[in-house]
């Protein structure tokens, strides 16, 4: 790389500077906004420094909301996209390691068959599932909210590619050591799979708390909707002044886990990258 | 401990033999090395043993017990892999009790085990680390550790040592050796590498394309080949081959000159191959010399000079010579060179079938 000198140095980082900005401003802003009046914000312009309302309207957010309060729906939120990483990871291993390791029939139709569900996302198969979910009495409940967005190929495939990578040496001394299948899995396979399972995690958490269609549909229960749901309704519509503090408090605290979720998985799979490296 | 008794075993993969009928009895104890060229079935017929793959047909027995279907952990076996196949997020210490914790045996037992093959393999000091923070030659010897601690009734190496480097060989070698002698645990070892075969061997199988032409002591192997095949493999430089036929107590070559014979074969006229080690060739006066070397290279290597050349009176394919002569000897390359073969060093193989005569 070429070293730039005196101007450039400084034309780089105020490009950095800048994109970071645009970035940033926008969130800033609802925190801000979080801390002021109503009629502080809608009244131009805007003051941009925080205000003394941060805990009324934190605390009014949290139990009150305009909906449902924002702490439940965070709850939901919460447990919905924890529901979804864990048990897409914990299908996905699972799969991946009978589709590599295991020798049954229809082995690669299994396989192919997982493989064509990516051509299926929720959005598509929206109608059949819901069909599903309801004569299933699954409605308003927080099985319906996950166990139709577990199946993935993603995952899967992610770690197929993964098991593939590992040596079939590593495979035999175990199976000399006298491991069989579960715990060779549980042995070897999973703590090399650390990092992935952190990554992964981190992607599907954020799948999860992100989703809209489809907890919209199924909860029609305002103390069963999820965070992004109630955002959106928290919005004002038509021909009511809204709440905008609460409004924005409500959005600061949507974007907290997810953040702190990548923030503490970091860690475990920066430590995991440089633990297995061979 | 035990003896292991390998009956006619085949291996086909799809349509393909790969072996094609080996039989071997190994005794209690005994070091046995199988060496040949690469993909002629060397680690097959050992993962054969270690029941890391399947038998097509034939008998396996491990300490009077038929193993053709149990699995590796049922056949009391322990292996160390070329690539050593450690696990890589477990201690030193986790690598070598992984087989005993399985085995369900005590904390103590696994301690005072472990602690055991460390001291014996000078591992002490590394037992809490992580394989990826240890020297190649270290790997091996934890390897060799895993195996050891288990306690197994049989050792399967295979080619253990390719990765390192040769000094460093040459001392696991020893190491190997020694500790095999010490615990008395049978052992089968597959190597490419004829040194590393001849120093480590009790007896020797010699595997060419699937099948084993010779299994004997390194001694017998190399001063009776039973084919042509061995007589090439084994010993550096190869054995000299020179085609021909017999004439009573001749060795015609095809080119006219002759050889004398120690024995006197009973056919004449058949097409055979006679084999001489370029060790077993004396330089000799003008007048004793039985063969002249018109000598076309020369290698020193200081204990020894290989002098090579081709034969007066022999042609084609069978004429090149090599000879292995004392450091001293001055040749120089267009010398023609007389020598001599040293008494009962030849050897006679079938020109068609390859069968030592
Ligand atoms: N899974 C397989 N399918 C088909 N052929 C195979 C398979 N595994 C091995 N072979 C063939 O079997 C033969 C013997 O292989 P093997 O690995 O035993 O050779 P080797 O003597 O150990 O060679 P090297 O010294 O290179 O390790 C080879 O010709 C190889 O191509
Ligand atoms: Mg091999």
């Amino acid at each position: 790389m070429v070293e730039k000198q005196g101007f450039g140095t400084i034309l780089m980082h105020a490009v950095l500077i800048i994109g970071i900005a645009i970035v940033c401003f926008p969130i800033y802003l609802t925190f801000v906004g979080s801390t002021l009046t109503h009629f502080e914000i809608i009244r131009p312009p805007m003051p941009l420094v925080p205000g003394p309302h941060f805990i009324d309207n934190y605390s009014e957010a949290l139990t009150a909301g305009i909906t449902a309060p924002v702490g439940r729906m965070l709850l939901n939120s919460f447990v919905m996209a924890m529901g979804i990483a864990i048990g897409k990871i914990a299908i996905s291993i699972l799969s991946a390691y009978a589709i590599v390791y295991f020798r049954f029939p229809f082995r690669m139709f299994a396989f192919w068959a997982i493989f064509m569900t990516l051509m299926l996302p929720v959005e598509v198969r929206i109608v059949p599932t819901y069909e599903v979910v309801a004569s299933l009495g699954m409605l308003n409940s927080y099985t319906g909210l996950i166990l139709p967005l577990i199946a993935s190929a993603t995952a899967t495939f992610l770690f197929r590619q993964f098991f593939m990578t590992v040596p079939d040496e590593l495979v035999e001394a175990a199976r000399v050591d006298g491991a069989g299948p579960l715990r060779f899995f549980k042995d070897i396979l999973l703590p090399l799979s650390v990092t992935n399972i952190a990554a992964l995690f981190v992607i599907l958490f954020i799948y999860g708390w992100n989703q809209f269609l489809w907890p919209l549909l199924i909860t029609t229960k305002p103390e069963m909707n999820t965070i992004v749901m109630g955002l959106k309704q928290m919005m004002p519509t038509a021909d009511d002044y809204g709440n905008w503090p609460v409004t924005m408090a409500a959005a600061t605290l949507a974007v907290l886990p997810p953040v702190a979720v990548v923030i503490f998985m970091q860690r475990l799979f920066v430590k995991g990258l440089v633990e297995t490296e061979k | 401990m035990a003896t292991i008794s390998i009956r006619d075993v085949r291996k086909s993969y799809g349509k393909t033999e790969v072996i094609h009928g080996v039989s071997l009895d190994v005794a209690d104890g005994e070091f046995i090395v199988i060496v040949g060229p690469s993909g002629c079935g060397k680690s097959t017929l050992l993962r054969m043993v270690a029941g890391l793959e399947r038998i097509t047909a034939g008998t396996m027995e491990i300490g009077g017990r038929v193993v053709n279907d149990l699995e590796p952990r049922e056949r009391d076996i322990a292996m160390v892999f070329q690539n050593y196949a450690l696990y890589p997020h477990m201690s030193v210490f986790d690598n070598m009790a992984y087989g005993l914790k399985i085995a369900g045996k005590t904390k103590d037992e696994i301690r005072q085990r472990v602690d055991q093959a460390a001291a014996m393999l000078q591992l002490e000091p590394y037992l809490d680390r992580k394989p990826r923070a240890l020297s190649g030659g270290q790997r091996q010897r934890v390897a060799m550790g895993r195996a050891l601690v288990r306690n197994p009734a049989v050792f399967l190496f295979d080619e253990p040592l390719s990765n390192l480097d040769a000094k460093l060989r040459v001392q696991m070698r020893l190491e190997i050796k020694q500790m095999q002698r010490s615990v008395g645990t049978t052992a089968l070892y597959v190597t490419h590498d004829q040194v590393e075969a001849m120093t480590l061997a009790d007896r020797l199988v010699v595997m060419n394309a699937g099948i084993a032409e010779q299994i004997d002591t390194p001694m017998a192997v190399y001063e009776r080949p039973a084919t042509r095949f061995v007589a090439g493999f084994i010993g550096s430089p190869a054995m000299n081959i020179l085609k021909g036929s017999v004439s009573g107590s001749d060795f015609v070559l095809e080119g006219g000159g002759k050889l004398a014979l120690d024995t006197k074969p009973a056919e004449t006229g058949r097409p055979l191959l006679f084999g001489v080690r370029p060790e077993h060739l004396q330089i000799a006066t003008a007048k004793e010399a039985t063969l002249n070397l018109s000598v076309t290279a020369v290698e020193t290597l200081g204990a020894d000079t290989l002098a090579h050349g081709t034969l007066s009176g022999a042609n084609g394919a069978g004429g090149e010579l090599i000879a292995r002569l004392p450091g001293s000897a001055k040749v120089a390359p267009g010398d023609t060179l007389p020598l001599t073969v040293q008494e009962n060093m030849t050897h006679l193989f079938d020109a068609e079938t390859g069968k030592r005569v």
